[in-house]
């Protein structure tokens, strides 16, 4: 039996020591947020945060993870209640075919815990090692942007309301703060050719 | 007491001319400025030249801060005896090298000597450079002076006294510097020859490749038989390599051509940018390299085997779970993971490069292909690490185990790492 700490909440698995993370979330304690993609660490998509950095399930077997804070999508809110990170990306619908996302939240969530005022530069690059076939990438990056402003705003708490900070640097000045017609703006300019 | 007297007269008087000696030894005279001549004025076959040879001698690796404007320099280059930090070479005039002539420029390459006359710091390869012939010279000189100009001055080296003193560079290189050109080895055909000119000249492969001695000059009679660079091992690439398949001149034209190869892996580390470079210099070139090289390492006893380890549960459980879906697959590389016996990073003499590797993993060079892996620094405890890296040695490398593995992860874990 190992004890993995997840989301605050402890529970002892019975899985062999060395069975990657991935599974035992998914299989044992029905977290399924966190996606199997490429299974190599590769990818990105089965991203976890362990005491806070992001962290590649599919590769890390539990026996590494005993006594660590691990953090799964699930733990940043609920449907009823979303953390800031999910409201930014409902509210960007970053989401295509969706299967990227979680691991993409939860890197974004490790990089805006350390720095919550990473600039464009930074978000791209550290975001970098996480794929996404579908091309959502600037709804990605304005979804994080967003968290980024929720989580640092004079009003920490979810907003409906896209801050002013949000559109700052990612978008162009034609951006404002409703956040209907931003989303009307950032679909026709992001519609894919075909 | 006059006996006494005259001795210690007569010792100032040797003492003195010594100095004396010693700095007209050392004086060069300035080269008088020109004006920055004019991008149109050079030749363009030479500027096309010179863009390869930079590319050969990785001009733009060291001449470049992090994130900064390409040859504007600024970055910081660490040596055991304090920080130097690379100049601004781009044709800027006041605080890059606008106002130096191809004669000053090849002063500097030939002799490490500054337009206005200062000897530069050996960090500054010019014991390889001197090598370079003078149509390579002007050739490099075209390719630079017809870069963007690039204002901005670096920052001041960190040198304790009396290294902070130039004057003190030319005992340096009174003791370890050996002025060019290249002399064509009659023994070896034309391509050795050609290769053993770029390597040791412009390529400077032993400026990392070579061990340095406690003055931080190459030993010679070590040539090429590894070294250290940026926390990087830099492999033994003479009769002393420890790859287990033993490199050839074809190897080592793919890997140096594509920065990997499928029976020995990918260039990474400092080697990383220097494959990327190389990746534009025509073929006969690279080609010439590899022979050169090959032809270094000789015909070569592959390491023996050493009787495998006991038991290591921990260290092959974090294999079989972390390393092997890759490692042990089937895809080819550079995509998929080299059977890690064959890595020198395995069978090497130093585990320091397994550490950089496992710690931060690889990363394709920005906007290309390349090979991946992911860095395990946030999962893997020292202790942990130590197990994998004991497992990894000695059960797939099949060799003895190496020694200080445990300081050697405490020096990887407390540079900087995101």
């Amino acid at each position: 039996m190992i004890e993995l700490k997840v989301n605050g909440r402890s529970h002892n698995v019975s899985a062999d020591p060395d069975t990657p993370l991935l599974y035992v979330l998914r299989d044992e304690l029905q977290l399924n947020a966190a996606k199997y993609g490429c299974g190599l660490g590769q990818c990105g998509s089965c991203t976890v945060l362990v005491d806070g950095a992001p962290t590649l399930s599919c590769v890390t077997p539990i026996m590494l993870l005993e006594g660590r804070q691990i953090t799964t999508v699930e733990g940043l809110g609920t449907a009823e209640d979303p953390g800031p990170m999910q409201v930014a990306f409902i509210e960007e619908q970053s989401a295509q075919c969706g299967y990227c996302i979680p691991g993409m939240m939860m890197r974004a969530q490790a990089l805006l815990q350390r720095n919550p005022r990473a600039t464009d530069a930074e978000i791209r690059a550290y975001l970098e090692p996480n794929l996404c076939r579908c091309g959502t990438h600037m709804r990605i990056l304005r979804a994080v942007k967003r968290a980024a402003s929720m989580m640092t705003g004079p009003d920490s708490t979810p907003s409906m309301r896209a801050p002013a900070a949000a559109s700052t640097e990612l978008n162009t000045s034609e951006e404002d703060s409703d956040v209907q017609r931003d989303r009307r703006h950032s679909e026709k300019r992001e519609r894919p050719e075909r | 007491m006059f006996v006494t007297r005259r001795w210690v007269g007569s010792l100032l008087w040797i003492l003195g001319a010594l100095v004396l000696g010693f700095v007209i030894y050392a004086w060069r005279s300035p080269i008088p400025p020109v004006d920055t001549p004019a991008a149109g004025s050079f030749d363009k076959a030479a500027v096309q030249r010179g863009a390869q040879l930079a590319a050969l001698g990785d001009c733009a690796t060291c001449h470049t801060a992090p994130g900064g404007e390409t040859f504007a320099g600024g970055r910081a280059v660490v040596t055991p005896f304090g920080t130097i930090y690379s100049t601004n070479i781009t044709p800027d005039p006041t605080s890059g090298i606008g106002h130096w002539s191809n004669g000053a420029f090849q002063r500097a390459m030939r002799e490490g000597v500054s337009r206005e006359g200062n000897h530069l710091y050996p960090a500054f390869p010019y014991d390889h450079f001197t090598l370079v012939n003078d149509a390579d010279s002007s050739a490099l000189y075209a390719y630079i002076m017809t870069r963007q100009p690039v204002q901005g001055r670096t920052p001041d080296n960190h040198l304790p006294f009396p290294l902070n003193m130039r004057v003190s560079i030319a005992g340096w290189k009174l003791l370890f510097f050996h002025k060019g050109p290249y002399e064509p080895d009659p023994n070896h055909d034309a391509q050795w020859n050609r290769g053993a000119y770029l390597a040791n000249g412009i390529g400077h492969c032993g400026a990392c490749h070579t061990p340095r001695n406690s003055l931080g000059a190459e030993i010679g009679s070590q040539h090429l038989g590894g070294g250290e660079a940026d926390g990087w091992h830099a492999y033994a690439i003479n009769a002393d390599s420890k790859a287990l398949e033993a490199w050839n001149a074809e190897d080592l034209h793919m890997y140096l051509s594509k920065g990997w190869h499928d029976r020995h892996g990918d260039a990474h580390g400092p080697m990383a940018p220097v494959a990327q470079n190389l990746a534009s210099v025509p073929d006969e070139d690279l080609k010439a390299i590899a022979s050169y090289v090959a032809s270094v390492m000789g015909q070569r006893v592959p390491p023996k085997p050493a009787e495998k380890a006991p038991g290591n549960d921990t260290g092959a459980a974090i294999y079989s779970a972390s390393c092997a879906s890759c490692h042990d697959g089937t895809r080819p590389l550079p995509f998929g993971g080299i059977k890690l016996m064959l890595s020198t990073a395995v069978t090497g003499e130093s585990a320091t490069n397994l550490i950089n590797v496992i710690l931060d993993g690889l990363q394709p060079p920005e906007g290309t292909a390349g090979a991946i892996m992911p860095g395990f620094s946030s999962t893997l405890t020292d202790g942990q690490l130590e197990s994998l890296i004991a497992y990894v040695r000695s059960n797939l490398g099949a060799q003895p185990p190496w020694t200080g593995v445990e300081s050697a992860v405490r020096e990887a874990r407390s540079r900087d790492r995101d």
